[in-house]
């Protein structure tokens, strides 16, 4: 059978987000696109499991972050050595260049632990409800809470202590970023 | 630029109405709980947003369109 156009529509209507939620988890923009495309996949193959009218970013949403969980976390693990690897490929992205403010930000972001990175992005980028959320993680709302709670209070410690000393990966992006000048 | 230095700039100086202890003192958060302040939280919503939007705005690659497109005209199933 054919896919309903209204259905197929929402579907494409949810993969710009669902592409900027894939590479927050990736850190790589390459890697999120095949995230997504193999979500859409299996998506597709299963859309008789969606019930129309239900939440479709939350189903697809739910679908990339089981794949991810499963195949390619363990992926990245192998590529990755550094946590600063995640702003180091965003930066290259064109929309998100030339702002040493957004590098910093990014920065911090990728320190988090990723439960809490994922939490904070579905609720405070995607504008996911806590219960959303929650159902997206398989995990209970305050489970969510706590986490964006507590990926809050990391970032605003790393940004307000960003700089001062010691953080080798962020004062050399950000050197490198201010066109050099100092190590 | 290379005069940068590592200074607070976001967190202003405590205006009248912060919280006061039982004798009218105001009360001195430490850093880290006066960065969680309302203007640290909406801070970090608005890069957090910034970042993610700035991949939203780019739409939908061409590939994945195609993608959508092919597999909602075909039959059941292979992909």
């Amino acid at each position: 059978m054919k896919l309903d156009p209204a259905i197929r529509d929402q579907v494409l209507g949810t993969v710009p987000s669902l592409r900027a939620f894939a590479i927050s988890l990736c850190g790589n923009v390459d890697r999120a696109d095949d995230l997504v495309q193999e979500t859409l996949l299996r998506a597709l193959a299963h859309i008789d499991s969606f019930e129309p009218g239900t939440n479709m970013p939350a189903w697809l949403f739910t679908i990339l972050r089981n794949l991810f969980r499963s195949e390619y976390r363990k992926r990245r693990r192998e590529v990755e050595d550094a946590d600063g690897r995640y702003a180091e490929t965003l930066k290259s992205h064109p929309e998100q260049t030339g702002r040493v403010e957004f590098a910093e930000f990014r920065n911090a972001l990728a320190k988090l632990p990723s439960d809490q990175r994922e939490a904070l992005i579905l609720v405070g980028a995607s504008g996911f409800s806590y219960e959303d959320a929650a159902a997206i993680c398989g995990c209970a709302v305050g489970t969510i809470k706590s986490r964006v709670n507590r990926a809050r209070t990391r970032l605003a410690d790393l940004l307000a202590i960003d700089g001062v000393d010691d953080f080798g990966p962020d004062r050399a992006t950000r050197a490198v970023l201010a066109g050099g000048g100092r190590n | 630029m290379k005069t940068r230095k590592t200074v607070d700039v976001e967190t202003p100086e405590a205006g009248g109405d912060e919280a006061r202890d039982a004798m009218g003192r105001p009360i001195t958060p430490r850093r880290t709980e006066m960065r969680l302040g309302r203007e640290a939280q909406a801070r970090i919503g608005q890069q957090l947003r910034a970042m993610y939007e700035a991949v939203v705005n780019e739409g939908v690659p061409p590939q994945i369109e195609e993608l959508v497109r092919r597999l909602s005209e075909q039959d059941d199933g292979a992909a």
